[in-house]
């Protein structure tokens, strides 16, 4: 459906009722206050120095190097969340079988466990200490305190986002459109491509832009693991704690900042689906 | 018929997509998780008891799952008014508010708890006008909630906007136009077909909250017995190489919360068979 | 179903696999000394895992010491620094980080790696002169301009009215230095003025006297934290940034550091008559040196920290040099202050750690509610 526009368009007076005024006041000050003013805050403090600071801030080689490894990082645990959560959502909205909750429960499971948690499991599963982790330095197989156990860290952490936001929907919208589909002939692949991943694609998409974020954005449990090597380990959030740790605060925002800068993404994914939607309602 | 297991469905898919995510959760989450537990046997059960009902980790539990409950229901509230107005209205600025709300997931916590300090700090943005007024913010349990709510927001404005979205306008219509008032077509007809994302939404803020450590350490102060959250204690323990005493609590807390959360998934479960 | 069963295969190898791959792929700057054909300019990559404050040192050591060995050996180091708090940084070294040398805030942390990863002997500490130790430091007040409170002395700091700002001893390797400082400080006055009292069988009772006024001083202290942080560069930001607290206790180089970065006109720093003597230890870390053929530059690395060019470079970072030549020529640096040893007044780390830091031990007795 599509939104109500609030304001006239051409002499852009409100026209809306005093609910829905209401309504985007409560929500324009609950995001500002707890998301736009944290927000304004990084970009301050990159800024405080002046727009050269801010973009020497980039010119580093550890800099770079960090960004590097938080893209790779992202990119191989993103898709892997995806295939899994695609999977996951279709089996437990589509059918009925004992002991869905508790698989549900246990999807979400990596969300409660705390970021030091998430880390500490890995070193207890690779660490030197372990029969596994020993043998495995003996080989000079690098998992953690090296990039694969920065990327299984990551997973880990942002395993249940594309399940979890596509098993509610789906749900909801039930088996009918995919059983009349089967119905009228269609194989598993066609009914989940031209059926099911038109309905769930909107929710397909937050998930992404969540489970992206987080990946890119995960401190705590990718600490554990990281070892801060500068230039080597360092993914972006630890580049900012090292440099905010070296007084440089500027750098450190400026950094930081570029994860904000996530959101245009979302913007524009947004702005593209909308979109094409749209070409094909008209068709 | 091969699959006595599930209840009889013509759809196909299903052998497959549960084995890859049983397969894909057993290997990233329970087999890691299972070292958790592992570690934590090396404990006697009266050491594991004296680890986790110490008086200054009972504590800790009640900051933690208290700050996490009121931060998620305050979510909750404001994250459905948010989700409501992003997707039902258009009006100047809704691109960019729509575009902001992932921001506490991509903002390593560690910022966002430096960011929320220097606005609630006593010489911060904020936080001056309180303690001219007596109030401290940071450093007190309200930093926590504060703290706790900024990380959990995205989760209950993601899980309802596609479910607002996917609402169908006639019925809304007809249920008005069968003479409902705007209050009771929200009550009876919009509520219920979106809780279960609300309730989604909720326990997952709920839940990222119970484990958040990164942001909260810069703005509560960590005062034992005051300010001190579970995940730092945790940490703590870990600091002086005792990792049997930090498993137990983490177990402690891992299992609270899938208690926790199971309940609210059946429940959900229960609320939806009875719909049918 | 068979085609079914190899997709998921295929997805689930790819999924275990890939991070393999990934860990797999040579890269660069790697020793490679274990090749056999000589190379006109050989490359050995060094990993040196610190603690917080150290960042600013290694930074300028690094590069000396670059040059220094390019010039004796011929050979180009890449030293990799790894920075964070003393006791997570050894749990790293612990549980598998390839350090080739630790350089840590304490020797508690290095003995920990020393029992539970064995990969250097029990004894590393008397390996290098003067403990292991090539600077020390010791535990300063940092206060705001002018000294309002008038703070002198660690007595001050238990004043109903004083906010101190220290990190959790817990958490911490300096917090833990600044809470022995204190505690120091007190034995010495009960004990008038004598602290080697402490080894002396003869005043065990006075001892025991003395110890539990300083069990009450420290939960006096405490009572005037208003925020504990988890680290020393934390409490810095919360005293500098969020200007709360009067005074906060600080390694000397990092209150000369805060100072330089945030201007003199906003902090002073006193230094009270007695303080601990601060030793963060180094070594060499045997087993993981050996396996990357790394050992005699890591040797070479931390005599080098022994050379008078280490030593300056330590002393202009406000470290305390152990050179003698050098602490002249650099005696403007550091105030005349009494200091007293953990060997000395605590029985060595060990027996500190158990008694104070432990779960259950004073610190935690501090905060128990009575």
């Amino acid at each position: 459906m599509r939104p109500r526009r609030i304001t006239n368009k051409k002499t852009g007076r409100l026209r809306g009722n005093a609910t829905s005024l209401l309504l985007i006041f409560i929500t324009t000050a609950f995001l500002a206050l707890f998301v736009l003013l944290p927000l304004a805050a990084v970009f301050a403090e990159a800024f405080r120095k002046g727009s050269e600071a801010y973009f020497a801030s980039f010119n580093d080689r550890y800099a770079l190097a960090a960004i590097r490894l938080t893209l790779l990082t992202a990119a191989i645990a993103v898709p892997m969340n995806v295939v899994f959560g695609v999977m996951a959502a279709w089996c437990i909205a589509k059918f009925e079988f004992p002991g869905k909750n508790i698989l549900i429960t246990l999807i979400d499971l990596p969300f409660a466990i705390s970021p030091v948690i998430a880390g500490l499991i890995f070193v207890l599963a690779f660490g030197r200490q372990t029969a596994l982790g020993g043998w495995l330095i003996e080989q000079d197989i690098k998992i953690i305190f090296a990039v694969p156990g920065i990327v299984l860290a990551t997973i880990f952490v942002t395993f249940p986002f594309v399940a979890r936001e596509l098993i509610p929907l789906m749900q909801e919208q039930g088996t009918l459109e995919e059983e009349a589909a089967v119905s009228l002939g269609a194989g598993g692949w066609s009914v989940f491509w031209k059926v099911t991943l038109p309905n769930i694609k909107w929710a397909l998409l937050y998930s992404v832009i969540l489970c992206n974020a987080r990946a890119m954005g995960e401190f705590g449990a990718v600490s554990v693991v990281s070892g801060h090597i500068r230039g080597v380990t360092n993914t972006i959030p630890l580049h900012v704690e090292t440099l905010y740790a070296e007084y440089s605060y500027v750098s450190a925002f400026s950094v930081a900042s570029l994860l904000a800068f996530l959101g245009l993404v979302t913007l524009v994914a947004k702005t593209i689906l909308e979109w094409k939607t749209k070409r094909k309602d008209k068709r | 018929m091969k699959w006595k297991f599930k209840q009889h469905s013509v759809l196909p898919g299903f052998g497959m997509t549960l084995g890859v995510a049983l397969t894909y959760l057993g290997l990233i989450v329970l087999l890691p998780l299972s070292l958790l537990v592992w570690n934590t046997s090396s404990l006697s059960w009266s050491e594991f008891l004296k680890v986790v009902c110490s008086a200054q980790i009972v504590a800790s539990y009640k900051l933690t799952f208290g700050a996490s409950f009121l931060a998620a229901v305050v979510n909750a509230v404001f994250g459905f008014i948010a989700a409501w107005t992003l997707t039902r209205y258009r009006f100047p600025g809704k691109k960019l508010l729509d575009a902001i709300v992932d921001m506490p997931f991509a903002m390593p916590t560690a910022v966002s708890g430096i960011a929320l300090t220097t606005i609630y700090a006593p010489n911060g943005w904020i936080g001056y006008w309180f303690a001219k007024a007596g109030m401290k913010i940071a450093y007190t349990p309200i930093g926590v909630f504060i703290a706790l709510t900024f990380i959990g927001l995205p989760f209950v404005v993601r899980t309802l906007q596609p479910s607002l979205d996917d609402l169908d306008k006639e019925i809304e219509e007809a249920a008005e136009s069968l003479g409902a008032t705007k209050w009771q077509t929200f009550w009876r007809v919009i509520l219920p077909s979106v809780l279960p994302a609300l309730a989604t939404g909720f326990t997952l803020a709920f839940a990222r909250a119970l484990g958040e450590y990164g942001s909260v350490v810069f703005i509560s102060g960590n005062l034992p017995m005051k300010t001190e959250i579970t995940a730092l204690l945790i940490y703590t323990k870990l600091e002086q190489f005792d990792y049997a005493g930090a498993t137990a609590i983490s177990v402690v807390m891992l299992g609270a919360s899938f208690v926790l959360m199971l309940i609210i998934n059946m429940t959900q479960w229960y609320a939806r068979k009875g719909k049918k | 179903m068979n085609k079914k069963f190899q997709m998921t295969t295929l997805i689930l190898v790819a999924a275990i696999g890939f991070p393999f791959v990934v860990s797999c792929t040579p890269k660069n700057g790697d020793a490679d000394s274990a090749e056999g054909t000589p190379k006109v300019v050989k490359n050995v990559s060094l990993l040196n895992v610190s603690y917080d404050p150290t960042r600013e040192l290694y930074v300028e050591f690094n590069d000396a010491f670059v040059k220094h060995y390019q010039k004796e050996t011929g050979v180009n180091v890449d030293v990799k620094m790894s920075h964070g708090g003393s006791g997570k940084q050894a749990r790293a070294v612990i549980d598998g980080a390839a350090a080739d040398v630790v350089t840590l805030a304490l020797a508690y942390d290095i003995d920990v790696i020393a029992e539970k990863a064995q990969l250097f002997p029990a004894d590393w500490q008397k390996r290098l002169p003067d403990n292991s130790t090539p600077y020390t430091s010791t535990i300063v007040f940092l206060v705001r301009k002018g000294n309002p409170k008038k703070i002198a002395t660690w007595d001050d700091l238990v004043k109903p009215g004083i906010q101190v700002i220290t990190p959790n001893p817990k958490t911490s390797g300096g917090a833990r230095w600044n809470y022995l400082a204190a505690w120091g400080h007190i034995l010495k006055n009960e004990l008038g003025g004598d602290l080697k009292k402490v080894n002396d069988p003869k005043f065990a009772d006075a001892v025991k006297a003395a110890e539990e006024k300083a069990k009450e001083h420290l939960v006096a202290l405490f009572k005037n934290v208003p925020v504990l942080d988890t680290g020393a560069r934390g409490s810095t930001m919360t005293f500098v940034q969020r200007e709360i607290g009067d005074v906060l206790l600080a390694w000397e180089n990092e209150a000369v550091l805060a100072i330089k970065e945030f201007g003199t006109e906003k902090f002073d720093i006193v230094v009270p008559p007695i303080s601990i003597l601060a030793e963060p230890p180094v070594t060499v870390v045997d087993k993981v040196a050996d396996k990357n053929g790394t050992r005699e530059v890591a040797e070479a690395y931390l005599k080098f920290l022994y050379s008078k060019e280490g030593q300056e470079i330590a002393a202009k970072h406000f470290y305390r040099p152990r050179d003698k030549e050098i602490a002249a020529k650099y005696a403007g640096n550091f105030k005349e202050v009494e200091l007293f040893s953990i060997d000395d007044v605590f029985g060595g780390w060990q027996k500190a750690q158990k008694l104070h830091f432990s779960d259950g031990g004073i610190f935690d007795q501090i905060y128990q509610p009575k």
